[in-house]
């Protein structure tokens, strides 16, 4: 099968049927191009010819194998599917540099955030993307080295632990893919991105603001200098190296030419409050 | 027609590139990435009619290949601040040598490990030179280790604790234990000095080296890259010199490496087209073998003879040690699985 999610196009090829399936059930909005060349190839796989029916266990493949990853069991198959993209992407895309980062949009300007697992920049993203913003992107922001804007990539969000339950309570159920429960990521379910977040998700934007949000503890902001946020946006990207000169320069770039701030939030609600303020404060 | 003919005849010139269905594209790209030659399709089909989405990828793919080619070379010049003040002059080998010389299969061409020759006698001290220059062992195991030290052609690799890079030290071309032994002292003291100002082997050493390298050494992973290293160098060095095909076979002679050398002349005409010189355009039957593993894989880049690609690795390690050591390694490395 085949998926366009911002500037990629996936080939996905599956050993089984149920991964493949719920797939398309995710992606029915995104527009397909059938005979478009794929830049990213994802394979899940049988690593032994038994093993498909046979406690069946998903290895993830395609144009970069990571030797040694445990596979899934066929109930994971989907995550297995998502981390296959998401493998693919940060090892195999070079047209943009790629910041492991979430992004919305307003009036053509952007707020990425960064953060490791856990930090809520999915859950917040998520949130905002249900409100007045548009969902760039849960995972990757993409960053053009020659124009600085920023590219969406908006993949079905993953929502992880408390965060399912925090949206599913204010969005249509239809959106929701299926729960998987117990993943080695803890329980995950799948929110679509409205339809509009799709619709839109080959405009560029502008950066205008750059959070590195920490869940838990007081509400605290901490505005962050230059070098500092060069140097965690380096630890970011899955790419920056392979650009050189391109990718030192875009970095530089965007550190300089964006607020950026550290927040810490003790729940979604002081989080969005949060973001909304220094939006209105700070943002370019 | 299979992906990794079509794959095959691009590089070849013998297909148009507008006669491939979009969805014969997801097949060559697939090929050329699982042999790590994207870019290398990319150089060749620079200036050719494509699907935008596929010039758009080629386009990435011949910009990020320049900037990893400047990085391999930096690595190299990393690695002769860190030996030549101690005298000890190495010849680079393979990728960053191609680069070095501004060959024409560098042209996107993967460069992985920097790959250094120097004289047998200087290894212990290059090595102590690259230790305190940042870099530092990568094998933990003490049996792999003495390994490396007792019958390889190469030090245990190294990586540079800041860059990340590793680095391959050799002495020789080919195993200690291989049944051909190159002569070393020859490769080094008849290198030449590259446009980059590195040393590298002769036109006719560096063929044997990638023939040795890919038929006397390997079990033919990478194999497509390596023959194309070797029908781009051997046309344009016999395009430079019309003795060069004769020199090869002196070389080759000396080497010992003339099956080799003779081999990857016929499967770069079976596969890239490559003319070659009477006494050199022949037949053999067993051709067919190596064609067969270098054609076996499907459109997603997989290999699909695992029994063929199995039986390689086993001649791949047949050459390079006698039976009984052969069987005591198996066996060690087997009781650590």
């Amino acid at each position: 099968m085949r998926i366009a999610v911002g500037p990629v196009q996936f080939r996905i090829g599956s050993d089984w049927a149920e991964p493949v399936a719920a797939l398309a059930r995710l992606y029915a909005g995104y527009s397909q191009d059938d005979v478009r060349p794929a830049d990213a190839t994802v394979r899940l796989f049988a690593a032994r010819p038994w093993r498909r029916w046979l406690r069946p266990s998903v290895h993830i493949g395609g144009d970069f194998v990571v030797p040694d990853a445990l596979p899934l069991p066929l109930s994971m198959g989907l995550l297995a599917a998502e981390m296959g993209m998401n493998l693919q992407v940060a090892l195999g895309w070079r047209r943009h540099m790629l910041l492991h980062a979430s992004a919305v949009a307003k009036d053509g300007r952007a707020l990425i955030m960064s953060g490791e697992s856990g930090s809520g920049k999915s859950t917040l993203a998520a949130l905002l993307g249900e409100s007045d913003w548009r969902l760039m992107g849960d995972e990757f922001t993409l960053i053009d080295p020659t124009g600085g804007e920023a590219f969406a990539f908006p993949r079905a969000v993953s929502l992880k632990n408390e965060a399912i339950a925090e949206v599913a309570a204010r969005v249509d159920p239809a959106r929701l893919g299926p729960l998987l429960a117990a993943t080695p990521k803890g329980d995950i379910r799948h929110l679509i991105p409205r339809a509009d977040a799709i619709a839109a998700m080959h405009e560029p934007a502008r950066p205008a603001l750059l959070l590195f949000p920490r869940f838990g503890g007081e509400v605290a902001v901490e505005p962050m200098g230059e070098g500092e946020a060069f140097v965690r946006l380096t630890e970011a990207s899955t790419n920056y190296v392979a650009l050189g000169e391109a990718g030192f320069a875009a970095l530089t770039r965007l550190v300089r030419e964006t607020p950026a701030f550290g927040i810490s939030y003790p729940d979604s609600a002081a989080g969005l409050a949060l973001v909304e303020q220094l939006w209105a404060e700070a943002a370019l | 027609m299979s992906a990794v003919r079509s794959f095959v005849d691009l590089l070849a010139g013998r297909r148009d590139p507008a006669t491939l269905a979009p969805r014969d594209w997801d097949g060559a790209i697939g090929v050329a990435r699982s042999e790590a030659m994207l870019a290398t399709l990319a150089h060749r089909l620079a200036d050719a009619g494509l699907p935008p989405a596929v010039a758009a990828l080629f386009a990435d793919q011949r910009t990020v290949a320049k900037v990893a080619q400047r990085q391999a070379l930096w690595e190299a010049e990393m690695a002769r601040r860190a030996l030549a003040p101690a005298g000890i002059e190495f010849v680079l080998l393979k990728g960053a040598a191609y680069a070095a010389a501004d060959m024409s299969c560098a042209a996107g061409r993967q460069i992985g490990d920097l790959d250094i020759l120097v004289l047998a006698p200087d290894i212990r001290r290059a090595e102590n030179l690259l230790l305190k220059a940042g870099w530092e062992w990568v094998k933990s195991d003490p049996y792999d280790d003495a390994y490396y030290r007792q019958h390889m052609h190469e030090l245990p690799p190294m990586i540079h604790r800041a860059r990340d890079r590793m680095v391959d030290v050799h002495h020789t071309i080919l195993p200690r234990t291989h049944r051909i032994t190159p002569d070393a002292l020859a490769l080094v003291s008849d290198a030449v000095t590259s446009s980059a100002g590195f040393a590298v082997l002769n036109p006719a050493d560096m063929a044997c080296h990638c023939a040795a390298h890919m038929l006397a050494d390997g079990d033919l992973q990478g194999g497509l890259r390596n023959l194309w290293d070797f029908h781009t160098m051997t046309r344009d060095f016999a395009a430079a010199n019309p003795g060069f095909w004769g020199q090869l076979d002196g070389r080759a002679a000396l080497h010992g490496l003339q099956s080799a050398v003779h081999r990857a002349a016929r499967l770069s005409r079976d596969l890239y087209g490559a003319a070659l010189p009477s006494g050199w355009d022949r037949q053999d039957p067993a051709d067919g073998w190596f064609r067969r593993r270098l054609f076996a894989r499907d459109d997603w880049g997989r290999v699909t003879d695992p029994l063929l690609e199995q039986a390689f690795y086993i001649r791949s390690h047949w050459l390079r040690m006698p039976p009984a050591m052969l069987a005591r390694h198996l066996w060690t490395k087997w009781r650590k699985r």
